[in-house]
């Protein structure tokens, strides 16, 4: 019993915690939900007013494949689409760029144009539905073809609703899908946030996200520290380019990771609340609540699935999602159980999405806010996931800032220690992985998995280069153009970008003008 | 067809080969050496050092490419340390690296801690890349260690790459680095502080010794390419002046002494531990030292005391 | 001091960690790349979103005894032929090429069959990977 315990993130935790472990001032701590400082929640009554929205992750093949899959999922009750977009779409490369070869539709959907888009949103009436669309270097581009769609559907900017994940900070730090060089990055990121605040008022314009931090191996305290720094990096980066802080926080909204380490989660998202608040109204001076009230999107872990008796995987899910709604997550997103072999099959999906719905209907979990608070536990974790993240603060802010260092590699090295800790545990077996290193079942049976058809790229291929043909090229040149000079004398950038989507100039040409202004990004090799 | 030949030929997977022959010190090295002896000396060979971070990948690419657009064959030795614990290196130079293809050869060398190892290798790896037709060669370092400072005698043109907003700039300056800049960069010139590094830097250079070269110190944004053409024609300028003045000292002649005293060294070591095995003195003595009984400097000198006599 | 075989023995084996293709995900590179160095080996790693011919290029001129790829995308029935098709155009039939990363055991199956001596999912532990990159390079 006296053995030392730690959680996934290495913080000891004692064999019991009694009153005299953990100190906190109810009104100054945690206070009511939807009480300053929201540690217990955002709103008063949580999912007694409004279930979470169960937001399902989708896209793969062409924009129709894609398109059939968002209407299944609407049948089954899903309340919010979500879109993967492939690799070459995610990096800025037309499906027929050399780059691209072979990679067309594999982890999501290909889009080129707006006539994918078009596609893709086919019955879709974008004026009641949510879209969220995972997509960071090329961000702008995706959300002004969202928005010629919409001026298609007729339905006017003001009424559309969605989430941009557009968070190119953590492409540096942890995803590494990023085009352009950091600076001119983060111009673009303002300039949209600029542009929604005065034209898509209902839009989520960042969704700042701590899922691939994790992703990539950091512990939990690493990933809510980088990625409320990341948050506060684009505040600040807002305030700067002249903008009332009030005037886009409200729209800024984060992305969780949901591992396994339960109370350690919980823990983190709570402390993540009472930090944001914080921060914002005493250093940032912001005066609407909105702007105090961190809300976010949960996933759970991709890197906890394990290829060994996936059907385990469910289990895992389930936990992890459950942690994210005791923790007050706004939305969820449940992985499939095959999701560590191939992008999942319906059956997978449908398990994933069925698992919130036992959650939501069944368990009760749902019934009273913040069940959790006042845990001698939770309340302890909390304060000391707080107090972690405030030391990663006073560090960066000692090495100047994010971008310092992204450039110095220290969140990379950070993540890539812990990353490799982490493996090496696993390797010695000081942490057991059911089916992995543990529970190991010989032989096991392969479960059947989602197949691309390679026939899908060709398609793709003859679908853009179709477009480029039927197109008016003197209009593309000239759109074009328009967004080389803005790019150049710094005006918006989202007005020309929308012309030059409307005249069907495809992703990766408008990317490649950008490029020739604002140059390409490699990184350092940080291990 | 001998190795030799195949990279006069220009064939890049021979003077790979020759890299690891070199590299490792093997005998056939011997052979190589003298098939390709003639076809050496040419290139300007360019040092590049600087703290971990100053962003000397990225200015090595840029001058690389720099250099290819003015009709040179570039070629790029990065080395990086090898843990002191496995003796394994991770290499990650190229992460910086455009896509230059076949247009650019660049070998990646871990340091392999042991004596004098790289300070060995890296002389031959030069001429081996002239051999194969390289006119320009960037040799690129962490300014960690001394051996690294040594691999820098190799060098036409050292240049020493800072950045501004490190407090302890000034002490680096100072710790031995001044001397052995011909250019000196400071990188990043956009972040704040970059003017006032140039100005400390250019002070302190002011008080040494005056010299016919004198360094100067060039304001760069690698990551954009900005400053990157005064940068190649300040090597260039060098490598002009120190041909015009003998006193400077040419690599060439500094190289040939560096052989001579290592081609000694290896010699006398040699022949002295053959000595003292024939005489069973060498293990015991191994043994000694081993067990902290006999200083290791002492212990030479009881080993050396006989050739000196 | 004297005897290549015995210095062949003991040099460090070279491998080459490559990422080709688009995806980011560099976690499982990094990892196995320092368990590699931390197992004594010199690791080149040409980082992200390589084209298989600057892999293959980087193979060459650092003279390296092992290939290993890692792949996330599933991509990896394209790229994984283009590199082993570039080795042997290039004569470099010698270098051993393993394959990390989600590749489904039909796949799998296929691209041991085209030449690439090892695949490895999710899962595996680094020791085994350093082990079998030991053996295939002393093989070599």
């Amino acid at each position: 019993m006296a053995e030392r315990r730690e959680t996934l993130s290495w913080l000891e935790v004692q064999r019991l915690y009694r009153p005299r472990d953990v100190q906190v001032d109810y009104d100054r701590d945690l206070a009511d939900p939807g009480e300053y400082p929201y540690t217990r929640g955002i709103h008063p009554g949580m999912y007694r007013e409004r279930l979470w929205t169960m937001r399902q992750f989708a896209g793969f093949g062409t924009a129709k494949e894609t398109n059939e899959r968002f209407h299944y999922l609407l049948r089954q009750g899903q309340t919010g689409l979500s879109t993967a977009f492939d690799m070459p779409t995610l990096m800025g490369y037309d499906s027929d760029d050399p780059h691209a070869l072979g990679e067309v539709g594999r982890e999501g959907v290909a889009i080129d144009s707006l006539r994918d888009m078009e596609r893709l949103f086919a019955g879709i009436p974008l004026g009641e539905v949510s879209t969220s669309m995972t997509i960071n270097g090329p961000a702008i581009i995706l959300f002004a073809m969202y928005l010629a769609v919409a001026e298609r559907q007729g339905v006017p900017w003001e009424k559309v609703r969605g989430t941009l994940q557009a968070d190119i900070l953590k492409e540096y730090i942890a995803q590494k899908e990023y085009i352009f060089p950091p600076k001119p990055s983060m111009r673009l990121i303002v300039d949209m946030m600029e542009f929604a605040a005065r034209e898509v008022v209902q839009w989520n314009t960042i969704s700042i996200s701590g899922y691939h931090i994790r992703e990539a191996g950091s512990t939990a305290v690493q990933e809510l520290a980088f990625t409320l720094a990341d948050g506060f990096a684009y505040v600040e980066a807002g305030i700067a380019r002249g903008m009332d802080v009030d005037s886009f926080a409200p729209r800024l909204s984060f992305f969780f990771n949901a591992h396994m380490d339960f109370f350690e989660e919980i823990a983190k998202y709570r402390a993540a609340r009472r930090i944001w608040a914080r921060r914002m109204r005493e250093k940032y001076g912001a005066k609407n609540p909105r702007s105090w009230m961190l809300r976010f999107h949960t996933q759970t872990a991709g890197c906890s699935l394990t290829a060994q008796q996936p059907d385990v995987n469910i289990i895992r899910t389930a936990y992890e999602a459950m942690a994210g709604v005791l923790g007050g997550t706004q939305s969820l997103h449940t992985n499939s159980m095959d999701e560590v072999l191939s992008l999942p099959t319906e059956k997978a999906v449908t398990i994933a999405l069925r698992t919130q719905q036992v959650l939501a209907y069944e368990t009760g979990v749902a019934g009273t806010v913040d069940p959790l608070a006042g845990s001698y536990f939770i309340e302890d974790l909390t304060n000391r996931m707080e107090a972690a993240a405030e030391e990663y603060f006073q560090r960066i802010d000692a090495m100047g800032g994010v971008l310092a260092g992204i450039e110095n590699g220290f969140f990379q090295r950070e993540i890539a220690d812990a990353a490799y800790r982490y493996q090496l545990e696993v390797d010695r077996k000081e942490r057991i992985i059911v089916g992995v290193n543990g529970f190991i079942e010989p032989d096991e049976e392969p479960i059947p998995t989602l197949k691309i058809d390679p026939a899908l790229e060709r398609a793709q291929v003859l679908t853009v280069q179709q477009v480029r043909a039927e197109r008016d090229p003197a209009a593309v040149e000239q759109a074009l153009a328009a967004v080389r000079a803005a790019a150049v004398d710094g005006s918006n950038l989202m007005p020309p970008i929308l012309d030059a989507v409307r005249a069907y100039a495809t992703e990766g040409e408008i990317v490649q003008t950008m490029k020739t202004v604002f140059g390409s990004y490699r990184e350092a090799a940080v291990f | 067809m001998s190795l030799g030949s195949d990279i006069l030929r220009g064939d890049r997977r021979a003077l790979a080969r020759a890299l690891t022959i070199v590299e490792n010190q093997l005998p056939e090295a011997e052979e190589i050496v003298r098939e390709i002896a003639g076809h050496t000396g040419r290139a300007i060979v360019v040092g590049i050092t600087g703290a971990p971070g100053v962003g000397k990948s990225t200015l090595v690419d840029r001058l690389a490419g720099h250099f290819l657009a003015l009709g040179r064959q570039v070629g790029i030795l990065a080395v990086d340390p090898s843990s002191p614990f496995s003796g394994g290196a991770l290499l990650g130079d190229r992460v910086r690296m455009e896509g230059r293809g076949s247009g650019v050869f660049m070998r990646s060398l871990a340091a392999r801690g042991h004596l004098g190892g790289l300070a060995r290798a890296t002389p031959r790896a030069i001429q081996l890349l002239e051999a194969a037709g390289k006119d320009l060669i960037l040799l690129e370092t962490v300014g960690a260690g001394q051996s690294e400072v040594d691999v820098m005698g190799y060098a036409d043109t050292t240049l020493v790459v800072v950045v501004p907003g490190l407090g302890d700039d000034v002490q680096a300056f100072k710790a031995g680095i001044l001397e052995i800049g011909d250019v000196f960069v400071v990188n990043k010139a956009d972040r704040p502080g970059a003017d006032q590094t140039a100005r400390e830097l250019r002070q302190m250079l002011s008080l040494g010794p005056h010299k016919p070269w004198q360094p100067p110190v060039l304001s760069a944004q690698a990551q954009s390419g900005a400053g990157i053409a005064e940068i190649g024609q300040a090597i260039l300028d060098h490598k002009a002046s120190s041909e015009r003045d003998p006193e400077v000292g040419t690599r060439h002649v500094r190289e040939a002494e560096r052989f001579l005293r290592q081609a000694l060294a290896d010699r006398l070591v040699e022949a002295a531990v053959r000595r003292a095995k024939a005489a069973g003195r060498w293990l015991p003595l191994v043994e000694d030292v081993a067990r902290r009984r006999k200083d290791p400097v002492w212990a030479a000198k009881e080993l050396a005391g006989g050739e000196e006599r | 001091m004297t005897g290549s075989s015995e210095e062949k023995a003991t040099r460090p084996i070279r491998v080459l960690v490559g990422k080709p293709g688009l995806d980011g995900h560099d976690r499982g590179a990094k990892v196995v790349a320092r368990a590699l160095r931390d197992a004594g080996m010199e690791v080149i790693y040409t980082g992200l979103h390589q084209t298989p011919e600057e892999i293959v290029e980087a193979a060459l001129q650092e003279d390296v005894d092992v290939v290993g790829l890692s792949i996330l995308s599933g991509a990896h029935n394209t790229l994984v032929p283009r590199v082993i098709e570039l080795l042997r155009t290039q004569g470099m039939d010698d270098v051993q090429v393993m394959v990390g990363g989600i590749i489904p055991e039909e796949d799998a199956q296929a691209l041991r069959q085209l030449g690439v001596v090892a695949v490895f999912g999710p899962g595996t532990e680094t020791e085994e990977i350093v082990r079998f990159t030991r053996s295939c390079a002393r093989g070599a």
